[in-house]
């Protein structure tokens, strides 16, 4: 029965393996370890986050490599959008150490080892090459954050969005397994790559194909949160505790994208104009609903949802672009369009949650956008930080969002759609409006209170390098273009 | 009619019975039990499509595990399903409607001619066991995903004890009557300090 076995190459799932173990033993040290501040869980994951990064860049080896009997796939792409990963995730740990240990309900090891679950969650996504991968990855994912935003269990609200979440996230894991049990049953085959290179015999089956595609799309979209399937995501923003906001709104996302190339441009390619069409839809509707909804928020996490939402339909353009009926011209050019909105908007929305979580002392959480009036007075370097990733977001030059912006409305433009540009600009200038009330209200309003917004050294300095990188990689965004295309050019 | 037919129809008859008993009984005891004689009668079309394993151990873990435990859950918590149900009527109508048209389009594409998924020959050998053929799997093919779902059941531990552990015997209810005994007066009033507030 074994005899045609071949033991698997582990060395490309290494940063997995190191990252589960390293999880499982987080989570007993910190059970026996006398440490109420919980400093240890923190430096530990700090550290494994680290150790993924280094094993990961130093095992990583050009070209594509299959392994676990092709379950598993390893290629720059995968490389790149892992260490964003990783990187995401050393600052959301930072960015929440202060609020957790003000609230000691919730300051838990356990938080540590649930965001590197979650964290290991998006790594076998990013790397799947299975339906059965992709689903047990996004699981592992779900369930994670899921338990995470319950954390704060005497909250009705947090409670409340868990509940909305652990729901709408089952019955979207519901649909993208009935999708993908249909194209088996059309394809005969669960691996990606074979589903691509069997489209040729199963064309006859074309009808069920795009059956199982719709399904398999709502469920992406429920988990992308995108119109018609948003609902939840203003809910478990809100309710969220602040850091599992943020680490909701940030990391997933990148795990979102690579779903998104290895399920609807790697192996459904040839079904594309009936995604396409599925997915311009979406992307209309989520930055007419997402931009629209947002102006009428008087909470910045539930502002911040609506906007993810919006941001989340404008990165769909560059995904939708990419090969126009069968032309794969510009398919380098949106595709890498589409990666940078993604490591823009994670950038941003670090940001923009690390002043929240800056100015969120012991009772107090800064959510409502009230809270922000006369942040100038009280703290300028900080207000200037959220200034210039409200601007970002909103899309104004120089900074890193309006590049994001730019260069997915440019790859629109190639393909001819000019509408769809004109419709993406359209949005986007009604969005500025809420970004730029922020600035108004930090700015141009008197402050509530006049104490100084007191951090530690590090998150200070975190958040200084973020909000610099918002403006500095928005004059040199080659830097980030050159790494996208080069990781799509050679996993393609 | 063939044997086989006739029983499959047998079968699939109890099933749809059994599921649509389990929405419409009022008693939620019933409603699970109805589930039960679900899973029962899938086991036993999954046996007739040679997948042995695969209908016993939806027997064994679903009737005789899960669904033993939500029994006892529902028995235990005994929830107040009027309460649940309002709104049903109010909902009824768009509801019925968008169900029913989703019923008629999946009818339409996988009842008729679009699909002809060629039958499948049977991939195991007779004379081999089905148990034998997907441990191997488990352990060989989908070795990885294995190892993941063993993680998810992991977070799922994790994640109960987080959700419902609250510090230790510290918080119990159960009341120590060495510290009743003991208890003085100052221990249960506190005579606060407080400016008189005047409007």
């Amino acid at each position: 029965m074994f005899e045609n076995f071949v033991i698997p190459d582990f060395l490309p799932a290494a940063p997995e393996m190191f990252l589960a173990i390293m999880a499982m033993t987080i989570l007993m040290i910190d059970l026996f370890a006398k440490d109420a501040r919980h400093s240890i869980a923190f430096w530990l994951a700090q550290l494994t986050l680290l150790g993924c990064a280094f094993i990961q860049v130093y095992t990583s080896t050009p070209g594509v490599v299959y392994t676990f009997s092709n379950t598993f796939v390893d290629d720059s792409l995968g490389d790149l959008l892992k260490i964003f990963v990783y990187l995401t995730m050393i600052v959301v740990f930072f960015y929440s150490r202060t609020y957790l240990s003000d609230r000691p309900d919730m300051n838990k090891g356990e938080y540590y080892v649930l965001a590197l679950m979650a964290t290991l969650g998006m790594l076998v996504m990013i790397s799947a090459n299975n339906f059965i991968t992709v689903y047990v990855g996004l699981e592992l994912l779900s369930l994670s954050l899921y338990a995470l935003v319950a954390m704060n269990r005497d909250s009705v609200q947090a409670t409340e969005a868990a509940m909305k979440y652990f729901v709408l996230g089952a019955l979207a894991s519901g649909l993208l397994l009935y999708g993908m049990s249909m194209i088996y049953g059309a394809t005969g085959s669960l691996e990606i790559t074979e589903i691509a290179q069997s489209f040729g015999a199963a064309e006859g089956n074309r009808t069920v194909l795009v059956f199982g595609l719709v399904f398999m799309v709502s469920g992406l979209a429920f988990k992308l949160g995108l119109v018609p399937f948003h609902m939840w995501i203003p809910d478990v923003y809100h309710g969220a505790p602040t850091p599992v906001t943020l680490l909701i709104g940030s990391a997933p996302k990148f795990a979102a994208f690579a779903l998104i190339m290895r399920l609807l441009v790697s192996g459904l390619l040839p079904l594309a104009q009936d995604w396409q069409g599925m997915l311009v839809i979406m992307a209309v509707l989520s930055m007419a609903i997402g931009n629209l909804a947002a102006i009428a928020q008087s909470n910045i996490k539930r502002m911040l949802a609506y906007s993810a939402i919006s941001h989340m339909g404008f990165m769909l353009l560059g995904i939708v672009t990419g090969v126009v009926s069968g032309d794969p011209r510009y398919a380098l050019n949106a595709y890498s369009s589409a990666m940078f909105y993604v490591i823009a908007y994670v950038l941003m929305t670090l940001g923009a949650f690390g002043v929240i979580l800056l100015m969120a002392r012991a009772g107090f959480e800064a959510e409502e956008l009230s809270d922000y009036k006369g942040l100038n007075k009280r703290s300028p370097w900080f207000a200037f930080i959220m200034l210039m990733v409200m601007f970002s977001m909103a899309g104004v030059p120089p900074f890193i969002g309006f590049f994001a912006k730019f260069s997915v409305l440019q790859a629109v433009v190639a393909t001819g759609e000019i509408w769809l540009a004109v419709v993406a600009v359209i949005f986007s200038l009604i969005g500025a409006f809420y970004y730029l009330r922020v600035v108004k209200l930090m700015y141009f309003d008197k402050p509530e209170t006049e104490t100084p917004i007191e951090a530690g050294i590090h998150v200070r300095l975190l958040l200084s390098a973020n909000g610099l990188a918002v403006a500095v990689l928005g004059i040199f965004p080659q830097v980030i273009m050159t790494l996208c295309a080069y990781a799509l050019l050679t996993s393609f | 009619m063939e044997f086989q037919t006739a029983v499959f129809l047998f079968l699939a008859a109890i099933l749809i019975y059994a599921a649509l008993r389990v929405i419409t009984a009022r008693n939620p005891v019933t409603a699970v039990l109805h589930l039960m004689l679900a899973f029962f009668t899938t086991g036993g079309i999954w046996l007739m499509m040679q997948a042995e394993f695969l209908g016993i151990a939806l027997i064994v873990v679903y009737v005789g595990a899960v669904m033993v435990l939500f029994l006892f859950v529902v028995m235990m918590l005994d929830p107040n399903f009027d309460q649940l149900r309002q709104g049903f009527w109010r909902y009824l109508p768009l509801g019925a409607m968008l169900g029913l048209v989703m019923v008629l389009e999946m009818g339409l594409v996988l009842g008729s001619k679009y699909f002809q998924v060629p039958l499948s020959e049977a991939v195991v050998e007779p004379g081999i066991s089905n148990t034998r053929e997907l441990g191997a799997l488990l352990v060989t093919d989908y070795v990885f995903p294995f190892e993941l779902a063993a993680v998810i059941l992991l977070v799922g531990m994790v994640a109960a004890v987080v959700l419902t552990f609250r510090g230790g015997p510290k918080r119990s209810r159960v009341p120590n009557p060495s510290t009743q005994l003991y208890v003085k007066a100052k221990d249960r009033v506190r005579v606060l300090q407080m400016p008189v507030e005047k409007d």
